[in-house]
C-alpha cells in the first residue's frame, strides 16, 4: 500500500455523505420507483403447511375490478430453473422453493399464487376472494423435540481435538449448561419489494436486497438468460440485516408475472408474510460443558449445537465457530445438527451463527468462574491463547486481552463484588456482567470501478449495496485518501447490478473487501496515468505539490478522464493467518425483583477491529449492534403456533425489539490495533461483532444482580418473577 | 381490505343516518383501519366522524368532560387532567406511541378491539370473537398475554386499552347519543364479559355515538397514579396494569380505587382490594394483605399464571407509592 504523509482521509469521523438525501426523502429506495405501466401484484399465502394444492378457484378474483390475473403453478410458466453462474452461497443445501413449480406446501405462507391488479388494494382484496383446496396433508412438525427425531448430523461442524470427554471427566471444575434461543426475525423497517420490468427480453429489477450481483445471476438462471441480460437496481437499503442475502420467492413471482403480462409488476411483502418469506435466526438449542483446573484453566470444551431449518432445506451457520478458537484449551469437541420442522427455511441475521453461538459459551464461561470464584474477565485473560488452536494458525492479530482490560477500566469493572445478588441500590438489584464477542475478519474477492476526471472529481463505481452502515461514505473516503482529493470531489455509485461484482453485503466483510478494491482500484488509476505521464519510474513524493496532483497531471496529458477497475486480492491469507475481530462487552443491569423488570443503564464494548476508517460510522454501527443483542437478551421471538406453524405475532407491535426507552448509555471503545495481513486497508469490518457479546453479557449482569442464571432467551418478566416477597 | 365506502359527516345526524345504513364509524383510525387490512373487520362503509364537534376537554361542575374525539395526546397533555386526573394522564402517556397517540381517540381507545393473535389472524380457524361458534384457539394456544379474570370457555381474551382501567378506577359514565335519545352508561355498562357471546363486546346501540366520557372529580382522583408492566419500557401491551387512587386522614384510609388492566376480559375493577383498605390504618402490612385481594376471582392458562401474583405486586406498590407520597403532603 502507498504511504504518505498528506493528512489521510481514512480515519476521520465524516457524517454520511448520504444522510441528507435520507432525511430530506431524496433517497428513493426500490419501492419507491414507479416504471409507467405498473402493476401491483399480491401474493396469496398458504393456510396449511403440508400437503398439496389441489385446486384454486380464482373465478371470482379474476371478475374482481382491476384485476389482470391470478398466477399460480396451475397456469406459470415453466422455467429453466438453471443453476446461477457463480454459487449463490448464502443459500442452503437443499431443494429451493421454485415459485409455482410445483403444487407441493412446504410451509404456512408458503406463496401459492400471486394476484395482479391495477392498485393493491384491489389485489389485496382479489387475493381473499381466491378459494384453494388443499390435499394430502398431514399434522405439521413444528414442536422442536418432535422435530429432533429426523435431525441430521452436520459433518462440517462436528469437530474434535483431544480427548474432550476424559479430559472433561477429570477436570477439577466442570459446568454443564443447557441453553435456548427463540427464532428471532430480521424486521427491518423497509419491507421487501421486488418490482419487475422486462424490455425486449431482457429483466430489470428495482429490488431490495444485499446482493444486487447475485440477484442478477439468479433470476437470469431461473430464466435462462444470460447474466447480462439482468439487472438489478438497488441504491438504498432501509435495514435488512441478513434477510436480503439470498434472492426470495417474491423477486421471481416478480419477474413471472412481469413476464406474464408484459407490464412491470411490484410486489412488496406485508409484514406478516416478512415473518415467512425472508428468513429468520434458528431457534437454537445448545449445550456446553466446560471443564477447567483449579488454576482457571480450561481443560476441555464440548459444546453441542441443534438449530432449526425447514423440511426443503438445511440452513446452519457459524454457531459452533467461536468455540473453536476462542479459548486456549487442547480438548475441544464440537456438534452440530439441524432440525427441520415444516415452517420456512432460516437465514442468516445478524452475526449468524456466532451471536448464538457466543451466548451458550459466553454463558457457561459465567458459570465457570463463579464456580472457581474467579473474575470473569480473569478467568478469560488465562484463557487467552497464543495461537488458534483448532486452524493450528497464528492469528493475524487479536486483541481480545486489550479490549478485556481496557474495557474493564473504562467501565468500572472493579467496583463489581463477586457474589451475585449482594449489591442493591434504591431498592433495585445491581448487577455487572461481561462477555467476550468475535467474528471472523472476511475478505473475499470484490471489485470496483474508478474514473478520475480532469475537472477534479472521481467516481467510485461497485455493485454493493448499503444498508445503513454508511458505504457511501467510507468508500468515498478510502478514494480521497488514495487520490489526494477531497471526499466531497467523489461520486459512489452502488446498489447495481451492471456495476463491478461484489459478495455480499454483509458478513462484515464490505469494508475490507469491497474497500481494498476501490483501493485497487485507485491505485491502477495512478498507475495508468504515471504510464502516460511516463513517470511510472520517478520516484513517489510523500507529499505531492499542488501541481503534481493526479488530476493536474490529467490535465497535462491533455486528457478528461481516466478509468480503471481494482480488485481486492485475497490470495491466500486465509491459509496462512487466522483473522478474526475481537471485543468484551460490559453491561450494568438494575433489577426490580419484585416486578421482574430489568432496566439496562448502560453498555459498554471495546473492540479490536483493525483500522477503522470512520469512527463516527463504525461506532453507530457498533452500538447497533449492542441494540440488537438487547433485543436478543430481553424481547425478540418469533412465536410458532404448534399445531400450524403460523407465526402467532407477526408484527411490530407484538413483534418486540428495543424501543429508544429501553436504551441506557451506550459506549464504544476501539483498542489501537494494526493488523499488516488481512487485507491492504486492515480493517476488520463491524458489522456483526458489536452484537456478538451483548447478550450474554446481559444474561451474566441479570445472574449477577440476582443469582438467578437465565438460560433461556428472550428473558421475559415471569422468569425473574421471585416466588415469595 | 375489502372495497368499502367512504363518507364525511358534517353533523350528528348525517353520521347517524349513514350508521343506520350500516357503516361502521370511524375516528382515529387507528384500531378499524388496522384491521380491515388484517380482513378481520368487513365493512361496506366507514362515515369519518372528525369533523363532529366531540374534542373539547373541559370542567363543568365536579366533573371533568372529554369530548369522544380527544385525542389521546389530547388528554395526556391537558394541564387540568395531569393535575385533577393523574392516573388517566399516566395511562394514557403509556398508550401506544407518539404517532398512534395524535391519531388515537379517547372514544375509540374504549371500543378497540383485542390484541389476540388469533383473533387478527384471519388465517386461524377457531375464535369465537371472530367467527362465532368456531372455538378459541387461545384456549389451548398461546395464551401468555391473555386474560386471567372475566373469563369465560368461550374466550380469554384481554381487554387492551389502559385508559379505560383508569375510567374505570374513577367512575367514570360514557355519554351516548342516538336516534332514541341521550344516555349516559358506566364503563362497566359499556362493556360487556364474553360469556358465551364473546363477539358481542359493548352495549351500543347500533346508530349511537359516544360524544364524551365524564369523569367526577375529587380528591381521590387527584391523590391517583397508574402503573404499566410491559415487556419492554414503551410501546406494548400492558401485562399488568393498575390504576390506583389513595386518599389517607389521619393515617386512615378514607378512600380507595383500584383497577387492573391486562388481566382482565374487560377493565377490571378489584372491590375486594378498596373495601379492604378503607378505614384501616394506611401501614405497610394492612396495604400489602388488600393487595393480595387483587385478583380474586382469576382463573388462569397455562402461561398466564404470573399475572396472578404480578396484579397483587403491582397493587401493592402503587398503593404505597401513593401512602408514601400523602405522608410527605
Ligand atoms: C401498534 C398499536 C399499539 C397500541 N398500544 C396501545 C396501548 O399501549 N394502550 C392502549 O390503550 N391502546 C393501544 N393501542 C390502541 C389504540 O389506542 C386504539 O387503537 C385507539 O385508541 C383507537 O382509537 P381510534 O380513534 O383510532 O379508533 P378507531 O379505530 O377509529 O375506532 C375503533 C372502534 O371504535 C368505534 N368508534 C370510534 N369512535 C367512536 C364514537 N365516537 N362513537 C362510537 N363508536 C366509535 C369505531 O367504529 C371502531 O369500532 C395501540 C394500537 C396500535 C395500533
Ligand atoms: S381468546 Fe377470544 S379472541 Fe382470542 S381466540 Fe379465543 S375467542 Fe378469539
Amino acid at each position: 500500500m502507498e504511504m504518505t504523509d498528506a493528512p489521510s482521509m481514512i480515519g476521520r469521523p465524516l457524517a454520511r455523505l448520504d444522510g441528507r438525501a435520507k432525511v430530506t426523502g431524496a433517497a428513493r429506495y426500490a419501492a419507491e420507483f414507479a416504471p409507467p405501466g405498473m402493476l401491483h401484484g399480491f401474493l396469496v399465502d398458504a393456510t396449511v403447511a403440508t400437503g398439496r394444492v389441489a385446486a384454486l378457484d380464482a373465478r371470482t378474483a379474476l371478475a374482481s375490478p382491476g384485476v389482470h390475473a391470478v398466477i399460480w403453478h396451475g397456469n406459470a410458466p415453466r422455467l429453466p430453473w438453471n443453476e446461477p453462474v457463480s454459487p449463490e452461497f448464502t443459500r442452503p443445501d437443499g431443494a429451493r422453493l421454485r415459485a409455482f413449480a410445483d403444487d407441493r406446501v412446504r410451509f404456512v405462507g408458503q406463496p401459492i399464487a400471486v394476484v395482479v391488479a391495477d392498485t393493491i388494494e384491489q389485489a389485496h382484496f382479489a387475493a381473499s376472494l381466491i378459494n384453494v383446496t388443499y390435499a394430502e396433508q398431514r399434522d405439521p412438525v413444528v414442536d422442536f423435540t418432535e422435530a429432533s427425531a429426523a435431525a441430521t448430523l452436520r459433518r462440517d461442524d462436528t469437530t474434535a481435538r483431544g480427548d474432550p470427554d476424559a479430559a472433561f471427566a477429570a477436570s477439577d471444575a466442570q459446568v454443564d449448561c443447557s441453553t435456548v434461543i427463540a427464532r428471532e426475525t430480521h424486521s427491518p423497517l423497509e419491507s421487501h419489494v421486488t418490482i419487475a420490468h422486462w424490455q425486449q427480453g431482457k429483466l430489470r429489477l428495482w429490488d431490495k436486497s444485499q446482493w444486487v450481483s447475485n440477484v442478477a445471476r439468479v433470476l437470469a438462471g431461473d430464466f435462462g438468460l444470460e447474466p447480462g441480460d439482468v439487472e438489478v437496481i438497488s441504491p438504498y437499503v432501509g435495514g435488512a440485516f441478513g434477510s436480503g442475502g439470498r434472492v426470495w420467492p417474491h423477486t421471481e413471482i416478480a419477474a413471472i408475472a412481469a413476464r406474464e403480462l408484459d407490464r412491470p409488476v411490484k410486489i412488496e411483502l406485508t409484514r406478516r408474510q416478512m415473518f415467512n418469506l425472508v428468513g429468520h435466526r434458528p431457534y437454537t438449542e445448545q449445550r456446553v460443558r466446560l471443564g477447567a483446573n483449579s488454576d482457571g484453566l480450561l481443560t476441555a470444551i464440548l459444546h453441542d449445537g441443534a438449530a432449526e431449518t425447514s423440511r426443503h432445506e438445511r440452513f446452519s451457520e457459524g454457531l459452533l465457530r467461536p468455540t473453536r478458537m476462542l479459548y486456549g484449551c487442547a480438548d475441544v469437541a464440537t456438534s452440530y445438527i439441524v432440525v427441520p420442522r415444516d415452517t420456512s427455511t432460516p437465514t442468516y441475521m445478524r452475526a449468524p451463527g456466532e451471536a448464538s453461538g457466543l451466548f451458550a459459551l459466553e454463558t457457561a464461561m459465567d458459570e465457570l468462574a463463579w464456580q472457581l470464584r474467579l473474575d470473569p474477565v480473569e478467568l478469560r485473560l488465562r484463557n487467552d491463547p497464543t495461537h488458534d488452536l483448532h486452524s493450528n494458525l497464528p492469528f493475524s492479530s487479536r486483541s481480545l486481552a486489550a479490549c478485556l482490560r481496557q474495557g474493564a477500566e473504562t467501565f468500572g469493572w472493579s467496583k463489581r463484588r463477586l457474589e451475585p445478588g449482594s449489591w442493591i441500590e434504591d431498592g433495585e438489584q445491581v448487577g455487572y456482567g461481561v462477555a467476550v464477542a468475535t467474528y471472523p475478519a472476511n475478505y473475499v474477492r470484490a471489485s470496483a470501478r474508478v474514473r478520475l476526471s480532469a475537472n477534479g472529481s472521481a467516481t467510485v463505481e461497485s455493485a454493493t449495496s448499503d444498508m445503513g452502515p454508511g458505504t457511501y461514505t467510507s468508500l468515498a473516503q478510502v478514494a480521497a485518501d488514495a487520490l489526494g482529493l477531497p471526499v466531497e470531489a467523489i461520486a459512489v455509485e452502488i446498489g447495481r447490478s451492471a456495476l463491478p461484482n461484489t459478495p455480499p453485503h454483509g458478513g462484515s466483510m464490505t469494508m475490507a473487501s469491497v474497500g481494498s478494491a476501490v483501493l485497487a482500484a485507485c491505485n491502477a488509476v495512478k498507475q495508468k496515468l504515471a504510464q502516460i505521464t511516463g513517470t511510472e519510474h520517478a520516484p513517489a513524493k510523500l507529499v505531492p505539490a499542488p501541481e503534481d496532483s493526479l488530476v493536474e497531471q490529467l490535465r497535462r496529458a491533455g486528457l478528461a478522464q481516466i478509468e480503471a477497475d481494482g480488485h481486492s486480492n485475497p490470495g491466500d491469507t486465509a491459509k496462512r493467518f487466522s483473522m478474526h475481530a475481537f471485543g468484551a462487552v460490559f453491561v450494568e443491569v438494575r433489577v426490580d425483583r419484585e416486578l421482574g423488570l430489568v432496566r439496562i443503564p448502560r453498555i459498554h464494548g471495546a473492540y479490536g477491529v483493525g483500522r477503522v476508517v470512520n469512527p463516527r460510522l463504525t461506532r453507530s454501527q457498533c452500538t447497533g449492534g449492542m441494540i440488537g443483542g438487547v433485543g436478543m437478551a430481553l424481547f425478540e421471538a418469533s412465536e410458532l403456533d404448534r399445531a400450524s406453524g403460523r407465526v402467532i405475532n407477526a408484527d411490530l407491535a407484538e413483534y418486540l425489539i428495543p424501543t429508544q426507552a429501553d436504551i441506557g448509555e451506550l459506549t464504544v471503545a476501539f483498542v489501537e490495533e494494526t493488523d499488516p495481513h488481512v487485507n491492504p486497508l486492515g480493517v476488520k469490518g463491524v458489522g456483526e461483532i458489536a452484537v456478538c457479546g451483548a447478550a450474554p453479557a446481559i444474561a451474566n449482569a441479570v445472574w449477577h444482580a440476582t443469582g438467578k442464571r437465565l438460560r433461556d432467551l428472550p428473558i421475559r418478566l415471569e422468569a425473574l418473577l421471585e416466588r415469595r416477597m | 381490505m375489502q372495497p368499502f365506502a367512504f363518507v364525511r359527516a358534517d353533523d350528528e345526524e348525517s353520521a347517524r343516518a349513514a350508521l343506520r345504513q350500516g357503516a361502521r364509524a370511524l375516528a382515529g383510525g387507528t384500531s378499524l383501519v388496522d384491521l380491515l387490512r388484517l380482513q378481520v373487520e368487513q365493512a361496506p362503509a366507514l362515515v369519518d366522524l372528525g369533523k363532529l364537534p366531540f374534542r373539547s376537554i373541559e370542567q363543568a361542575g365536579g366533573v371533568l368532560r372529554i369530548g369522544a374525539l380527544a385525542t389521546l395526546s389530547d388528554i395526556a397533555g391537558n394541564p387540568l387532567i395531569q393535575h385533577a386526573a393523574p392516573s388517566l394522564a399516566q395511562a394514557v402517556l403509556a398508550s401506544a406511541s407518539p404517532q398512534l397517540r395524535n391519531a388515537a381517540t379517547i372514544g375509540g381507545n374504549l371500543l378497540q378491539r383485542t390484541r389476540c393473535a388469533y383473533f387478527r389472524d384471519t388465517g386461524f380457524e377457531r375464535c369465537n370473537k371472530r367467527k362465532p361458534g368456531s372455538g378459541c384457539a387461545a384456549l389451548d394456544g398461546d395464551d401468555r398475554g391473555h386474560a386471567v379474570l372475566g373469563v369465560s370457555d368461550h374466550c380469554i381474551a384481554a381487554h387492551a386499552s389502559d385508559a379505560a382501567v383508569a375510567l374505570t378506577a374513577f367512575d367514570a359514565t360514557v355519554r351516548l347519543r342516538g336516534t332514541a335519545g341521550e344516555r349516559s352508561v358506566a364503563i362497566a355498562d359499556l362493556l360487556r364479559l364474553p360469556g358465551d357471546t364473546p363477539w358481542l363486546e359493548h352495549t351500543l346501540a347500533p346508530d349511537e355515538l359516544i360524544v364524551a366520557v365524564e369523569l367526577p372529580l375529587g380528591d381521590v382522583l387527584r391523590r391517583s397514579a397508574y402503573r404499566k408492566l410491559r415487556d419492554r419500557a414503551s410501546y406494548a401491551f400492558a401485562l399488568v396494569s393498575a390504576a390506583v387512587g389513595l386518599v389517607i386522614e389521619d393515617g386512615l384510609v378514607r378512600e380507595a380505587r383500584v383497577a387492573l388492566g391486562g388481566v382482565g376480559t374487560v377493565p377490571w375493577r378489584a372491590h375486594a382490594v378498596e373495601d379492604a383498605l378503607v378505614g384501616r390504618p394506611a401501614t405497610q402490612s394492612s396495604v400489602s394483605q388488600a393487595a393480595q385481594r387483587a385478583a380474586d376471582g382469576a382463573v388462569a392458562g397455562t402461561q398466564n399464571g404470573f399475572k396472578v401474583e404480578l396484579a397483587r405486586r403491582t397493587v401493592r406498590r402503587v398503593l404505597l407509592q401513593l401512602a408514601e407520597d400523602t405522608a410527605w403532603k
